[in-house]
């Protein structure tokens, strides 16, 4: 079975520390990680690979930078990795992303599974995956718990939904987003680091895909941010009874207004 | 990159201490940007003097052909969801200024009776199909082509989807579809009085930053609020509105089957609970859990918890709230011997009130919160108890 695993580079969340007296965040691009959503759908690849044999190909659409964290996923069990790095990708939203992505999969080529994590952590928008589903012209299945059974021809997962959890049986070619329990990243092992600094990660940009530049980065991003804006100060919070039962009939009453 | 006005620049560098991916530098005692600009916008913020902005970029599509609002609302078990009689109200705010038609699309087998109750929430019209499979509300792939067939025809301007599961799945898709923007999460919709486009407002950076966010040059505008965001409206009634017939989807081959669909109550997801408990590492012991839980059940609220106790087993994941656990927004959330840690304030910094109970007066949670309480959480947990049972 092939499988494409999307991954993005996002902040360390352990990094992320606010200035208390301009409440703006302070970090540090060093401290980029894979997200951690990702490694689920890449330890989920390599699962399948161990079942029905195969190739896992790392996808990412980045800075320079995220190359050092494909060859993480590499040593992580991806056989190798692509990454889409160009000016013209730039302040792309997730329709120029997805669209960017679809043509590193079809650089990529035959394949039978798109793998992504079921969203970023700092994004927060778990859009990529439908859309990337919907601009390659294949089924996609979100929030997916359990691959219940796996063939190069289809697939029976487990998913959550609004109203509890669904079986889905698809046919392949298809893409997955995944929630973060369905699987335990592995750690690499000494020997999957050393393939990872033998096998490099393949560059690609706009020109090598021949993208429609119109339709990648900022131009190709129909939202645009207008406004950006740190939220109000919250101001000193009102100071209750230290006195636990009349702290607890002020509650009693707080909760009773909100209903 | 991010343009930069150098007779606005004065070289004082605080967009380069903003910048996370180090894209800024200094040269020549004005700011330069380098091709790592990520376009992420902290900078404009940043800057006192108004010097940097996004680059502008050509709109020349005639949009005015897509008029009037849309609401798609979702249904479980044949009941609306909340967060659709929620969109439908401030929908209906939104068709006020704009002076067009609100309309509802409903996701369901059809029935007068629900579309009679979009219609009191303050729908003008209602699309429903006029012939649909019992599981409709269930079926993604047919929500998916009815609302690429509707909007491709009747070109609304904006159409808003509740942030639920099924509505974060299908939206994206139709995003891609029709090559139009999508806004995750909005916890803030207006209208721009000069352009009238729809003015979305979201966390960003685990709600550090807000952002607001047009789709000018692509239409719908298209944008997905959670739960609770917006006030459930009120009933009204005396409002009168039409039902519009859709003709039923043509039969299609599929690639996706639904084999079995399990209802799980219970499973009701923290991060659209409109009440919160959340308990933290100071309720003591595990068996103090059981308490919270009463206390959760008493009062009609979800059960959240800090990280360490996730860690420790005395919770399931579905139920850890922050950065790397849910982000909340409730309307009211209690939180019990959480100290407070940056990560997990991040993710309840959606929340309209914060209680905050802990012993320790210096815990970082007492600069969240709206009321703080400066005492034993099980004492106060136990007497909240009491109040409750009578």
């Amino acid at each position: 079975m092939n499988l494409i695993v999307c991954m993005k580079q996002v902040p360390s969340s352990n990094e992320v520390r606010m200035d208390p007296k301009t409440k703006t965040i302070i970090r540090d691009a060093k401290s980029a990680v894979l997200n951690p959503f990702d490694r689920s759908a890449l330890e989920v690849a390599v699962q399948l690979k161990e079942q029905l044999g195969g190739h896992i190909t790392a996808l990412s659409m980045g800075i320079a930078d995220t190359a050092r964290l494909l060859e993480e996923a590499i040593s992580c069990g991806a056989d190798e990795a692509m990454l889409l790095s160009d000016r013209a990708f730039a302040g792309a939203d997730t329709l120029a992303t997805s669209y960017a992505l679809s043509l590193g999969v079809k650089e990529i080529g035959n394949y039978h599974l798109i793998l992504c994590g079921k969203m970023a952590v700092d994004g927060d928008t778990a859009q990529i995956g439908p859309e990337l589903a919907e601009t390659l012209g294949i089924p996609h299945i979100t929030d997916v718990t359990q691959i219940v059974f796996a063939s190069e021809k289809e697939l029976i997962v487990s998913r959550k939904t609004d109203g509890g959890r669904q079986l889905v049986q698809v046919t392949l070619p298809a893409l997955l987003t995944v929630v973060k329990e369905i699987a335990q990243p592995r750690l690499p092992s000494i020997s999957s680091i050393l393939r990872a600094n033998k096998t490099p990660c393949t560059i690609r940009n706009a020109q090598n895909l021949s993208a429609d530049t119109s339709r990648t980065g900022l131009a190709g991003s129909p939202t645009q941010v207008v406004k950006t804006f740190t939220p109000p100060p919250k101001k000193a919070g009102v100071r209750l009874s230290t006195e636990p039962a009349q702290a607890a009939r002020e509650i009693a009453a707080l909760f009773e207004e909100v209903k | 990159m991010i343009s930069i006005d150098s007779a606005l620049c004065r070289g004082c560098g605080l967009c380069v201490k903003a910048c996370a991916q180090q894209a800024l530098s200094i040269e020549n005692k004005k700011a330069l940007c380098k091709e790592s600009c990520t376009l992420c916008g902290i900078c404009i913020d940043a800057c006192p003097f108004g010097a940097l902005s996004f680059p502008q970029k050509d709109k020349a599509k005639d949009l005015s052909a897509y008029r009037g609002i849309w609401v798609v609302a979702q249904c479980l078990e044949g009941k609306l969801l909340p967060v659709s009689l929620e969109l439908v109200g401030k929908a209906r705010q939104l068709a006020d200024e704009k002076h067009v038609l609100l309309s509802a699309v409903l996701l369901s087998a059809p029935s007068e009776a629900l579309a009679q109750e979009l219609i009191f929430a303050g729908a003008d019209q209602v699309l429903l199909l006029s012939t649909a499979p019992s599981q409709m509300e269930e079926e993604e792939e047919l929500a998916f082509r009815l609302l690429a067939r509707e909007i491709a025809q009747r070109k609304p301007e904006i159409v808003l989807f509740g942030a639920t599961l099924f509505g974060r799945s299908i939206a994206p898709r139709l995003a891609a579809h029709l090559q139009t923007g999508l806004t995750a999460d909005c916890t803030e919709l207006s209208i721009d009085p000069q352009q009238g486009l729809l003015l979305q407002t979201r966390p960003a950076f685990g709600g550090n930053l807000m952002a607001t966010i047009a789709t000018a040059s692509a239409r719908p505008q298209m944008a997905t609020v959670r739960s609770g965001i917006f006030p459930l409206p009120p009933k009204d009634l005396s409002r009168i509105g039409q039902q519009v017939l859709l003709p039923a989807l043509p039969k299609k081959k599929t690639k996706l089957h639904i084999l079995e669909s399990h209802r799980e109550t219970g499973c009701a997801s923290i991060a659209s609970a409109p009440l919160l408990v959340v308990a933290g590492k100071g309720i003591g012991t595990k068996k103090n859990m059981k308490l919270v839980h009463q206390f959760a059940q008493l009062s009609g609220a979800q059960v959240g918890v800090s990280r360490p106790l996730v860690e420790a087993g005395w919770a399931d994941y579905s139920q850890q709230v922050g950065q790397t656990g849910f982000t909340v927004r409730p309307k009211l959330l209690l939180s019990l011997g959480v100290s407070g840690a940056i990560q997990h304030l991040a993710g309840i910094m959606g929340a309209e009130t914060i209680i905050a109970v802990n012993t320790d007066p210096d815990a970082p949670i007492f600069q969240a919160a709206d009321y703080c309480i400066e005492a034993d959480c099980m004492a106060v947990l136990e007497e909240l108890i009491q109040i409750y049972k009578i």
